[in-house]
């Protein structure tokens, strides 16, 4: 969060810095005092006397009463003032509007009008000199998860039953990774998200790549067959087959994602054997079992898989 | 009275009956000795628990769990903590000391008092029977692995298959009867049981906020066991109230949850505050400063703790005024605790301060106290929340207030009553050595965990990846427990050495003010001889300095 990269997270870090200068300043004053009574204010040894005994003092009271509510004052004034900022309920101009959808334990983004499904791995535009802003619209298909990719902005909690929004923003290209931060049961911690903001010339290939069917290669046709023929896709959608599962991500274009199992692992032509192999040696709980492949098997489901880019 | 006393040929008691004195008891010393010991055992399982959870933790892609142990671990961690170390620990030292410093014979209702304590104890084992009975029919999870505050809809049968969370359901919501019934003992006892001459106003202030705590904790358990039949009713009776998936609510239990969860947290950390407000002034051989604002300020956090509790969910996406007034009545808790931190650096100042063990851990509390109440206010600001909510950065500060403040508290509070308990005093040598390494380990820990938060890095996963920058403070959080490890060892040992080996400690070893300390240590079954009469607020220094007396300056 200390390397914000567009107005939410730098407006956050601004506050913060507000934070620790007061926080900072009470903190300093404390320790001295106590301090001071640690050092200072020591029974001589061997010397039995009773101190002074003072019971209290009005106006000292009435001081560290009266203080600390004026800067709880001006401390609140300052950050509701960043609440109203930063809590959008509608996209600002040019923002990048997607409806993201938390499931155990992945991330669905659909760019709605595009026509773009997609999982683990989202992109953004950004024009040369300009912000990406993203406006996000959060769903739950089971239970409560928290978007939050800590340098574009804040979190938002993605709970079933209700839609939440996020705004955030890039003002440089990059890749940037977050993470769910509600715990959400067993694979709670392989849930990631990664931001790519990339030139727009970048996306809109991008964008029309994702936009066509899976491609046909007839030398996978076997490893194909195989893919339809197993349960794989009573979970999983590949565009221009009949595998149309919403269960799992969606793998028309696996390819050009670069992590498996939502940020589980890199997506290496290796990992992805594995995977296929067993899912649970890699992501243990996660839903997709073992599909009891032989290893030629594997190996020629995963040729099928790797031409889907 | 000599009827009533062993005769004095009678040999060694048998085990069976004494065992029985302890079981049938109905006395208030008795029970509150229980009580702690019990907290203990519980604070060792869970600092175990915890001590896993780092090893797992320690370095990038370790494989010392699996996840859904590493899940188990951390909700049997927080929960064990909350409801079976921290209640007991507190509803113990105050079953030990209200009637003592009160000058009564016992509280209000004995039997109740102990028909509560073994509500505590069986409800701690149904929790942890569900390591053993949890599986139910399909195999599925063993103990609880929903997270201490158990957010729906992840409890529902369509996530939590078999019995665990119905044994998370049914131990707590059995020892909250046993607490909300001993939140009522005390009440009557400190209103109606304190002995002549102590108007409200002379009482000892650890009195005062046990009697606040009580009323907090009357307030804040029924709304949780309420949540959680509710809960009960969807998993056994099919019912829906957090079944999302038929129109229940998930935010329904999160209000439910964190309208008990954060007085929780104030009931648990107050007693923290009784014990070093009894202690400092001892130390520092000085008044406590401003009495009556400190009274002021204990009811006063006892009103705005009940109406803070959305700053637990400002990252549900409530409206922005929703929001900026729970950050305006969260931040305006930090007031009274502020006034508390001053009276007691007061009445350190222009003392003669004595650094026995109990005032070196009441000193701890007092700095690292400070520290988790500063990044309180941090917390309470809702953009910095947005950011760093559920990461490390919050599991390092309410460590800071609950580790190290209220468990130094605790510790500070056993090396000052153990020798009234006991008879014996503890070893002072051990007692530094522990202070020291405790203070190492959990600062490198906790203060560790703040700049994980930081680095984003989210609370309740079992792993992450070398990437992301987080292995060094990992590594370093989970070096911190080692030397915990030991600082708790030494704690031990001293315990058990000092019970047998220790000094004798007299009456009053520390030349304290307070009635407990003018009776025999232990003190006898009946307490006093004669009915204590009291003219100020310490009696005992009327006593010492009868040319000085307190009457006549309050």
């Amino acid at each position: 969060m200390f390397d914000p990269v567009g107005v939410p997270a730098e407006t956050i870090l601004d506050i913060t810095w507000l934070l620790i200068g007061i926080c900072g300043a009470i903190g300093v004053v404390m320790f001295c005092l106590i301090g001071f009574a640690i050092v200072r204010c020591r029974r001589p040894e061997g010397d039995d006397r009773e101190p002074p005994q003072v019971y209290g003092s009005n106006p000292i009271e009435l001081a560290w009463t009266v203080v600390p509510l004026m800067i709880v004052f001006v401390l609140f004034m300052v950050s509701a003032r960043g609440i109203f900022e930063l809590e959008r309920t509608s996209p600002s101009e040019g923002a990048t509007e997607l409806t993201v959808t938390g499931h155990r334990w992945w991330w669905e983004f659909d760019y709605g009008d595009l026509g773009i499904v997609t999982a683990g791995e989202l992109h953004v535009p950004i024009d040369e000199g300009g912000v990406a802003d993203l406006y996000l619209t959060l769903k739950s298909a089971d239970v409560a998860h928290s978007f939050w990719v800590p340098q574009l902005g804040p979190k938002m909690d993605v709970i079933p039953d209700r839609v939440n929004h996020l705004w955030l923003q890039a003002n440089r290209p990059g890749t940037f990774v977050g993470q769910c931060a509600e715990y959400c049961g067993n694979q709670h911690a392989n849930m990631l998200i990664t931001v790519v903001v990339e030139p727009r010339e970048d996306f809109e290939a991008w964008v029309r790549n994702q936009q066509q069917d899976a491609a046909a290669d007839t030398t996978v046709a076997a490893g194909k067959r195989l893919f339809l023929r197993t349960a794989c896709i009573n979970c999983h959608t590949v565009r221009g087959t009949v595998a149309n599962g919403t269960f799992a991500p969606d793998l028309t274009h696996l390819m050009s994602r670069s992590t498996i199992g939502s940020g589980a692992i890199a997506n290496t032509p290796e990992n992805l054997r594995e995977w296929v192999w067993d899912p649970q040696n890699i992501k243990p709980g996660c839903d997709m079992p073992s599909m009891k492949l032989s290893r030629s098997e594997v190996d020629l489901v995963c040729a099928y898989l790797e031409t889907l880019r | 009275m000599s009827a009533l006393q062993p005769p004095a040929a009678a040999g060694p008691v048998p085990f069976l009956s004494r065992l029985h004195e302890w079981v049938a008891t109905v006395d208030h010393k008795k029970l509150g000795t229980m009580y702690i010991v019990c907290g203990i055992i519980y604070l060792i399982v869970a600092g175990l628990e915890a001590t896993m959870m780092r090893w797992q933790l320690a370095w990038s892609g370790m494989e010392v769990l699996t996840p859904a142990e590493f899940n188990r671990l951390f909700t049997m961690h927080g929960t064990t903590m909350v409801f079976f170390v921290g209640m007991p620990i507190l509803l113990g030292s105050a079953n030990y000391l209200v009637p003592l410093m009160i000058g009564a014979r016992d509280l209000a209702f004995p039997r109740l008092n102990a028909f509560s304590f073994w509500l505590f104890f069986f409800g701690s084992l149904l929790l942890y029977f569900s390591y053993f009975g949890g599986q139910g029919l399909y195999g599925m999870g063993s103990a609880p692995d929903v997270g201490w505050f158990a957010y729906a809809p992840l409890t529902e049968r369509t996530f939590s298959r078999g019995h665990s969370t119905d044994y998370w359901i049914l131990g707590i919501f059995v020892a909250g009867i046993g607490s909300t019934a001993t939140a009522v003992n005390f009440i009557a006892t400190i209103l109606g049981m304190r002995c002549r001459g102590m108007s409200l106003m002379k009482m000892p202030l650890l009195a005062w906020i046990m009697l606040v705590d009580c009323v907090l904790i009357l307030v804040a358990l029924p709304p949780l066991a309420a949540a959680q039949i509710l809960l009960l009713f969807d998993r056994q009776l099919g019912a829906h109230f957090f079944d999302t998936q038929a129109g229940g609510s998930a935010l329904l239990w999160q209000n439910l949850f964190w309208f008990f969860g954060h007085p929780e947290v104030y009931i648990l950390i107050l007693p923290g505050f009784a014990f070093v407000t009894e202690i400092i002034p001892v130390f520092s051989r000085k008044v406590i400063f401003g009495y009556p604002l400190m009274v002021a300020a204990t009811v006063a956090i006892g009103f705005i703790s009940v109406g803070v509790w959305v700053h637990h969910m400002f990252v549900v996406g409530l409206s922005p005024m929703l929001n900026a007034i729970f950050m305006g009545s969260t931040m305006l808790v930090g007031v009274p605790t502020g006034i508390k931190m001053f009276n007691w650096v007061a009445t350190m100042i222009g003392g003669r301060i004595r650094f026995d063990t109990p005032m070196l851990y009441a000193t701890g509390f007092l700095c690292q106290f400070l520290l988790g109440g500063l990044t309180g206010i941090f917390l309470a600001t809702v953009p910095f929340d947005w950011q760093v909510s559920d990461s490390y950065f919050v599991v390092g500060h309410f460590h800071y207030v609950l580790f190290g403040g209220l468990v130094f508290a605790i510790f500070a509070a056993v090396y000052y009553w153990f020798p009234k308990v006991s008879g014996r005093m503890m070893n002072e040598t051990l007692g530094k050595w522990q202070f020291w390494l405790l203070v190492i380990g959990f600062n490198i820990t906790f203060g560790a965990m703040h700049v994980s938060g930081f680095l984003g890095m989210p609370r309740r996963v079992y792993t992450y990846h070398a990437d992301r920058g987080w292995d060094f403070w990992n590594l370093l959080t989970s070096l911190g427990v080692i030397v915990q490890i030991l600082g708790f060892s030494l704690f031990a040992l001293n315990l058990v050495h000092s019970l047998f080996r220790g000094r004798k400690a007299g009456d009053d070893p520390w030349d304290a003010w307070t009635l407990e300390w003018s009776t025999t240590s232990p003190p006898p079954p009946h307490n006093f001889d004669e009915d204590p009469i009291v003219h100020s607020r310490r009696p005992l220094w009327d006593l010492k300095h009868p040319d000085d007396p307190d009457w006549k300056y309050e």
